[in-house]
């Protein structure tokens, strides 16, 4: 026992629960790191309720409205926008001028969450003047978040944050002039949510759907093993046009992968790579 | 007897911890005979020098942020990075977290600590110091639970006294020791 009053999970325990969801609602959680998956579980044992795994297989197997609560609890859907200033003003002043020069710009965020990096992104090519010949592709595996991110809602109390976050990546503009606040929420304007297609896809398990000249995949590949994250960076190789950009979160790195030969790291300290044709 | 030897020493401070973080680096001897994790809680969305900072001066060894796969070394320091959890694998290697913060801090002492208590065990030493928060109590009982040794700075000494305090509340088996008195026992481990 590790902490009284804390519910337990061992590995064998969370083998049998990855076997359960995979074969009763086919999501793939096997090649999830299992440290953050432990703790995963565990938290959405204590939020359910369920003291003991085997109360939690019991949820699972009998009732789907758990499911969806459960994989909206399981997978981590915490994001905000313009996180890491910095990242955003390498985009800013030296990877979309690159991208100037594609007449349709195709941009996948894999992983979105809620869409909150995804409506900085429109709103950076906005202030670039690229955003009306942009399409952005915006998935993620849980459809709840594809629901939220679809109507643009952002909640209003981290919008002090996000503003300082926007300053702070040399964003010029009145921040506030991006949304309309109404009651606890701010609703980001259509116009910059209008090239923006949100998709299911999950990159355990989907293909390549198009190509891209940028794909964003910022501390999504961290809840995976080395195996799910060399299938997912071969995927976004594959998915990208020659010189492609490619950019992960600020302590995720090409090194452990099979592609790192693939990629030249052209703004290393904010991780933006470039495919080498 | 065996004496006994540790693979890793785990520290977590807050508000007024900094001072006592750098002498107990400044203290150890390097080459480091242990794994050094150390987690702060620091701003995020900010330029950060503070795995720099950690570095000035110190003998043999530097303190860096690791990525996410990053397989911890023997005789290496780290500090968690800003605005993420740290959590280890069974095969020592970092795991990333980017979930909720745990008492308002990301990263959480906590998480820390209960993932050194699993994967660790009785080769683990945590330290807890000077903090305005309770960040850090659970996590120093899960690494004296299983086996390992908790340190816990004396409130007396400490700037902000609730969190060490917080941690002798939830157990009594932690050492309550004075900064001078935690880096002399690290001079001592593995020795």
């Amino acid at each position: 026992m590790i902490s009284e009053g804390k519910e337990q999970i061992t590995m064998e325990e969370l083998e049998e629960i990855v076997l359960l969801i995979r074969g009763q609602y086919g999501y793939d959680f096997g090649d999830y790191a299992r440290a953050s998956l432990q703790r995963r579980l565990v938290r959405c044992m204590q939020q359910s309720g369920c003291r003991t795994p085997y109360e939690l297989k019991y949820q699972l197997t009998n009732d789907k409205r758990f499911f969806a609560w459960f994989l909206e609890a399981l997978t981590v859907n915490v994001t905000e926008m313009f996180r890491d200033p910095a990242f955003y003003r390498e985009l800013r002043n030296n990877v979309l001028p690159k991208l100037a020069s594609y007449p349709i710009i195709k941009i996948w965020h894999a992983g979105c969450a809620t869409g909150e990096e995804v409506f900085s992104m429109a709103i950076l090519l906005h202030e670039a003047g690229l955003l009306e010949r942009t399409r952005l592709y915006a998935t993620d595996l849980n459809p709840a978040n594809l629901d939220r991110a679809r109507q643009g809602i952002v909640p209003l109390q981290q919008m002090k944050d996000y503003t300082f976050n926007y300053i702070q990546s040399g964003g010029g503009n009145d921040f506030s002039s991006y949304y309309t606040a109404r009651y606890e929420n701010a609703i980001i304007h259509k116009e910059y949510r209008k090239n923006i297609v949100f998709a299911m896809h999950n990159l355990a398990a989907d293909q390549v759907f198009n190509e891209f000249q940028l794909i964003c995949c910022r501390n999504v590949l961290i809840y995976f093993n080395r195996d799910l994250q060399n299938r997912a960076v071969t995927l976004f190789r594959d998915s990208l046009a020659p010189l492609g950009y490619l950019a992960l979160g600020m302590k995720e790195s090409l090194l452990f992968t099979d592609v790192r030969d693939h990629f030249e790291a052209v703004h290393p300290a904010v991780r933006i790579y470039r495919s080498k044709m | 007897m065996k004496k006994r030897s540790f693979e890793v020493v785990a520290i977590g401070g807050s508000a007024g911890s900094m001072p006592v973080v750098r002498e107990l680096l400044e203290s150890m001897p390097g080459p480091l005979r242990f794994t050094v994790i150390i987690i702060l809680h620091r701003l995020k969305n900010v330029h950060s020098e503070m795995a720099r900072l950690l570095s000035v001066g110190l003998k043999g060894f530097r303190v860096r942020e690791p990525d996410d796969k990053e397989p911890l070394k023997e005789r290496s320091a780290y500090l968690v990075p800003q605005n993420y959890h740290l959590l280890i694998e069974a095969d020592k290697t970092v795991c990333l977290d980017y979930s909720e913060p745990v008492h308002h801090s990301r990263p959480s002492i906590d998480v820390t600590f209960e993932s050194v208590a699993r994967v660790y065990a009785g080769r683990a030493v945590a330290i807890l110091l000077s903090g305005a928060s309770r960040d850090g109590a659970d996590g120093l009982f899960a690494v004296i639970a299983n086996g390992g040794v908790g340190i816990v700075q004396d409130p007396a000494t400490a700037e902000y006294q609730t969190m060490p305090q917080a941690a002798i509340t939830r157990t009594d088996r932690a050492l309550v020791m004075k900064p001078g008195e935690i880096a002399a026992y690290l001079q001592t481990l593995n020795g």
